[in-house]
C-alpha cells in the first residue's frame, strides 16, 4: 500500500480502516462495518465515554474507542480475549448494579445490554447482586420510567438536551447512589415536558424508558437481536438502517 | 413553585453577589446552606428559577457534593474525619462517646433537631487528629475531655462563634524546613523578579528548572504553561488546585495558612507568563477556616499593587484572584472535575483531550497547578531555572514537602530535596517500629520494610505528599479496607468500572472482615483491580484498587488469618438478614437469633 493510501487509515486487529478527519475510532469502525462493543454511544449524539465497554488498546494504551479520535497509523486492538474478558466483567457489573429480569422485560430482544451479554457469552452475573431499591415512575400518560433497569449511560439526558432541546433528564447523586432525576416540580415524569415522540423517550438502550400500552406487540423471537447477535448488526448500530428505510420510502 | 417570602429575601443578597450566574451554583448553594442549614427541594426549585436553570440541574449539583444536605441536619452538624490515621488515633471510640452523650444515631438528626453526627473522608488534619468538622469548621486534637466539652456546649445551645478558641487551633507542625519552608520571602519580590525576566524570559527559566507538578502526576509545568500561552482563545485562566483531598496529605493547608504569599505570587507569575487575566483558588470545603485569612491576604495584595490593574507597574498586566470553595468531593482534585465544579456543576471528570490548557474553564485555555507547584514557581522566578535544576535528582528537581502522619513521634511537614530515602524520613520523624508506609495517599503505593531504601522521586516513588506510617501493632488489612471504603464513597459514578467496581471491592473487603472470605475472594480482589486500573475514566478509579492489591501482595498474612477454611462461603448471612425483623419486633433475645449450628 502506498503512502498516500496510508494517510487516512489506521488498523483494528490488523484490518485497515479508512476514516474521515474528525471521526472517532468507534465512528470510523462502524462506518467500515467493524464491530466494537458499546452501550452509551449513539450515532446522533456526541461521544460520552462512560460505559467503558468500547475500551480498546490504542498503540499499547487503553482508551475509549468512542471518545478517542482516529489518527493515521494507529494500531488498535479490539477483539481480543483479554479485552472481551474485561467487557464481560463490565457487563456483570451493570447487571448486578441494577435489577434486571430479562424474562419479564418488554425490552427483551431489543435490549442492548442483554444483546451484549449474549454476544460476549456472559453466562452468570458472577458478583453479588446489589438489589437496590429504585423508584418506578408511571406518572406520564404515554411513557414510563423504571429506574431498576437504568445503566447510567445518560443517553436520555443527552437526547433530551441536544436533540429535543428540553433537558427533561439529569443524572444526579454520586457513585453507587447515582440516579436519573426528572426536571419537573414534583420530580415526576408526568409533570415534565416529555412527549412520547421525543428522542429522549426512544433512545434508552435498555428497558428503563418504555412506551406505555405496548406489550409484546412484536413476539419474542422476532426482535432486533433475536435473528442476529449484536456484533453482526453494525448497520443497525451505526444508524444506517434508518437511512436505508428513508431511501426505500422515497 | 411558590416559596416563602423569607426564603426569597434570604437568598437575594447571595444571588446578587454572584450576579445570578448559573455557573456560580456550587458557591451559591454553599452560602445558602450556611444560612439555612440545608438545601431543601423547595429551596433548590427557587434557586433554579432565580438562576434560569432547570430544577434537575440544581438537584444534580446539590446531590453530588457530600457537604450539601437536602434536609435539615441539625443546628450543629458534626462530621468525624475517618481517615485511617484518625482511626489509629481513636476516632471511633470518641464518635461512640459523643453519640451516646448526645443520644443520637449515626447519620441521623437528634429528636430535638439540635445535632447530627456522621463520618467524612480525611479532613487533612492527620498530624493533629482525631479531627472533626462542626458546621464545616475544623476542630483538632479531640480527646474524651474535649468531646465532653463539645457536648456541653451543644446541649447548652452555645453558638459556634462563642466556643473556646483553642478548639479551632490548627498547628503548622513544620519539622524539617528546607528551601521553601525555611526561606522567608518579602512580599512582591518574586513577582518583580519574574517581571524583570520578561514573559519569554520567565518561561525560559521555567523550562530550565524542569519543575514538575506537585499534585501527583508530575507533568512538567513549563510545558503546561507554554501550551496554554499558545492556545487560541481569550481570556486565559490560572487555577490553583487547593482541593487537597488525598487521605494523609496536609502540606497545602500549611502553605495556604502560613505561605499564602508564595501561592498567590506563583499564580500572578503564571498569569504574567501565559497572559491570563483571571485566577481561581479552588479551596476544599474542609479548609473553610482558611477562607477569611486568604481573602484578607488578597485584599492586602491588591492594596500593594500586586493584584488588580497594572500589576507591579507593568502597563496592561491585569489579573485578579477569586476563591471558590469545594463541598466535600475528593474527585474534584482531578483537574477537569475541578473545572466542572468551578462552573457550578457536579464534579465529574471530562473526556480528555481536549486538555484544560486548550479548553478548560468556560472552554478557555486554563492552567491548573497545585498549591506547592505555584510556591516553587516563586523560587524559579527569584533564583533562575539553572539554580533550581541543580537541586534534587535529574528527573525530579527541587525540594518536596511530605505530610508525615501515623505511627511516629513527630508528625508534621518534612521538606527534603527530591531523592531522599524512605528510611531517612522514618528516622527523622521518629518511626522506629514501622512495618509499612503508604506513600501518596490512598491512591498511592504501600511500601513494606524491604522497600524503605527506595527514594522519593518521580523516577522511583512518586508522591503528591502523603506519607502515612504504620507500626508493628497495625493491621494492614484494616488500612486497605479503610481506603476501599473511601473510594466507594468518593467515586463520582460516571464510568461503569469505578462506579460499580469500587463498591464491589468494598463489599469483598467487608466480607473478608466478617470472616466469610475465602481464597476465592482473594482472587476476586485482584480480578477487580485488573478491570478498574486499565478501564476507569480517571485517576480515581485507576488507582482505587492499588492499596488492596499492594497489601494482598505484601501483607498477605493479614488477609489470610481472616479467611474461612472452605472453598467458598456465601456472603448472605441468614442471621444478619433477620436484623430488621428483630428491630421491628423489638427483640434481641437468643431465641430471636439463629445459633451457630444453623
Amino acid at each position: 500500500m502506498s503512502e498516500a493510501n496510508n494517510a487516512n487509515t489506521f488498523s483494528i486487529d490488523g484490518q485497515r480502516i479508512a476514516f474521515e478527519p474528525g471521526q472517532t475510532i468507534l465512528q470510523a469502525a462502524l462506518a467500515a462495518g467493524v464491530y466494537i462493543p458499546h452501550l452509551c454511544h449513539h450515532p446522533d449524539l456526541k461521544p460520552h465515554g462512560s460505559c467503558k465497554l468500547c475500551t480498546v488498546v490504542v498503540n499499547g494504551r487503553n482508551g475509549s474507542a468512542c471518545t478517542q479520535k482516529a489518527m493515521p497509523g494507529l494500531e488498535v486492538e479490539n477483539n481480543s480475549p483479554a479485552l472481551n474478558d474485561r467487557r464481560r466483567v463490565l457487563l456483570q457489573m451493570l447487571f448486578v448494579e441494577g435489577n434486571h429480569f430479562c424474562p419479564g422485560c418488554e425490552k427483551s430482544g431489543n435490549c442492548q445490554l442483554q444483546a451484549l451479554a449474549y454476544d460476549l457469552e456472559m453466562l452468570t452475573p458472577h458478583f453479588r447482586h446489589a438489589f437496590p431499591v429504585r423508584q418506578v415512575d408511571t406518572s406520564h400518560p404515554d411513557v414510563w420510567l423504571d429506574r431498576n433497569r437504568c445503566v447510567m449511560c445518560e443517553l436520555c439526558v443527552r437526547a433530551s438536551r441536544d436533540l429535543d432541546g428540553k433537558n427533561v433528564f439529569m443524572l444526579a447523586g454520586r457513585g453507587a447512589d447515582s440516579k436519573i432525576v426528572v426536571n419537573s416540580p414534583s420530580g415526576l415524569l408526568g409533570d415534565s415536558e416529555l412527549a412520547p415522540d421525543d428522542r429522549a423517550a426512544q433512545v434508552c438502550p435498555v428497558g428503563a424508558i418504555l412506551p406505555k400500552r405496548v406489550g409484546y406487540a412484536v413476539p419474542i423471537g422476532q426482535r432486533q437481536f433475536d435473528a442476529q447477535p449484536i456484533s453482526r448488526q453494525v448497520d443497525y448500530l451505526a444508524g444506517r438502517h434508518l437511512a436505508d428505510a428513508e431511501t426505500e420510502v422515497r | 413553585m411558590s416559596v416563602s417570602p423569607e426564603l426569597s429575601s434570604l437568598v437575594v443578597p447571595i444571588l446578587q453577589r454572584h450576579a445570578r450566574r448559573p455557573d456560580r451554583l456550587v458557591q451559591i448553594l454553599r452560602e445558602v446552606q450556611e444560612i439555612l442549614g440545608c438545601i431543601t427541594d423547595e429551596t433548590a426549585g427557587h434557586l433554579a428559577e432565580c438562576l434560569g436553570m432547570s430544577y434537575a440541574q440544581v438537584l444534580s449539583t446539590r446531590d453530588f457534593y457530600a457537604f450539601f444536605y437536602r434536609e435539615n441536619r441539625g443546628r450543629y452538624r458534626i462530621l468525624f474525619s475517618d481517615n485511617i490515621t484518625d482511626r489509629m488515633l481513636g476516632n471511633r471510640a470518641l464518635f461512640e462517646h459523643m453519640q451516646k452523650r448526645l443520644r443520637v444515631e449515626p447519620g441521623k438528626v437528634s429528636a430535638d433537631g439540635l445535632v447530627s453526627i456522621d463520618f467524612t473522608s480525611c479532613t487533612g488534619m492527620c498530624d493533629q487528629g482525631p479531627a472533626i468538622l462542626v458546621n464545616n469548621r475544623t476542630i483538632t486534637r479531640l480527646t474524651p475531655q474535649r468531646v465532653d466539652a463539645i457536648c456541653d456546649l451543644i446541649q447548652r445551645g452555645v453558638p459556634l462563634a462563642q466556643w473556646p478558641e483553642e478548639f479551632f487551633i490548627v498547628e503548622d507542625n513544620i519539622r524539617r524546613a528546607d528551601l521553601l519552608l525555611g526561606t522567608p520571602c518579602e512580599p512582591g519580590k518574586a513577582i518583580r523578579a519574574a517581571v524583570a525576566r520578561g514573559r519569554d524570559g520567565m518561561l525560559g527559566e521555567m523550562k530550565l528548572s524542569n519543575l514538575r507538578g506537585r499534585g501527583g502526576a508530575g507533568f512538567t509545568t513549563a510545558v503546561k504553561w507554554e501550551a496554554c500561552r499558545n492556545a487560541p482563545g481569550e481570556p486565559r485562566y490560572i487555577v490553583c488546585n487547593a482541593d487537597e483531598g488525598e487521605p494523609g496529605t496536609f502540606k497545602d493547608r500549611v502553605l495556604l495558612q502560613s505561605y499564602a504569599g508564595r501561592v498567590f505570587e506563583g499564580m500572578v507569575i503564571a498569569a504574567y507568563t501565559v497572559g491570563a487575566s483571571h485566577g481561581f483558588l479552588y479551596l476544599r470545603g474542609e479548609y473553610l477556616y482558611l477562607l477569611q485569612p486568604l481573602e484578607t491576604y488578597l485584599a492586602g495584595m491588591r492594596a500593594a499593587g500586586l493584584l488588580g490593574r497594572n500589576i507591579a507597574g507593568v502597563a496592561g498586566f491585569d489579573f485578579d484572584i477569586e476563591i471558590h470553595l469545594g463541598a466535600g468531593a475528593y474527585v474534584c482534585g482531578e483537574e477537569t472535575a475541578l473545572i466542572e465544579s468551578l462552573e457550578g456543576k457536579a464534579g465529574k471528570p471530562r473526556v480528555r483531550p481536549p486538555f484544560p490548557v486548550v479548553a478548560g474553564y468556560m472552554g478557555k485555555p486554563t492552567v491548573v497547578n497545585n498549591v506547592e507547584t505555584l510556591c516553587k514557581v516563586t523560587e524559579v522566578a527569584m533564583h533562575g531555572g539553572a539554580w533550581y535544576e541543580a537541586i534534587g535528582t535529574k528527573q525530579s528537581t527541587g525540594t518536596k514537602i511530605l505530610s508525615v502522619s501515623g505511627d511516629c513521634e513527630r508528625p508534621g511537614l518534612y521538606e527534603y530535596a527530591f531523592g531522599v530515602r524512605i528510611a531517612q524520613v522514618l528516622e527523622d520523624c521518629g518511626a522506629s517500629e514501622a512495618i509499612a508506609v503508604q506513600v501518596s495517599g490512598a491512591s498511592g503505593v504501600c511500601l513494606s520494610e524491604r522497600e524503605f531504601g527506595r527514594r522519593i522521586a518521580f523516577e522511583d516513588v512518586p508522591t503528591a505528599g502523603s506519607f502515612m506510617i504504620f507500626g508493628r501493632q497495625r493491621d494492614m488489612f484494616e488500612v486497605a479496607r479503610n481506603f476501599a471504603h473511601f473510594f466507594a464513597h468518593e467515586s463520582c459514578g460516571f464510568c461503569t468500572p469505578c462506579r460499580v467496581g469500587t463498591t464491589l471491592l468494598k463489599n469483598i473487603m467487608d466480607k473478608i472482615a466478617a470472616g466469610r472470605g475465602t481464597q476465592y475472594e482473594m482472587n476476586e480482589l485482584l480480578r477487580l483491580q485488573q478491570v478498574l486500573k486499565p478501564g476507569s475514566h480517571c485517576g480515581l478509579g485507576q488507582t482505587a484498587g492499588n492499596a488492596v492489591a499492594d497489601t494482598v501482595q505484601k501483607f498477605r498474612p493479614a488477609y489470610e488469618r481472616r479467611l474461612a477454611e472452605t472453598d467458598f462461603v456465601p456472603a448472605f448471612d441468614l442471621d444478619a438478614a433477620l436484623a430488621r425483623a428483630r428491630a421491628l419486633s423489638g427483640r434481641e433475645d437468643t431465641d430471636a437469633h439463629l445459633g451457630e449450628e444453623a
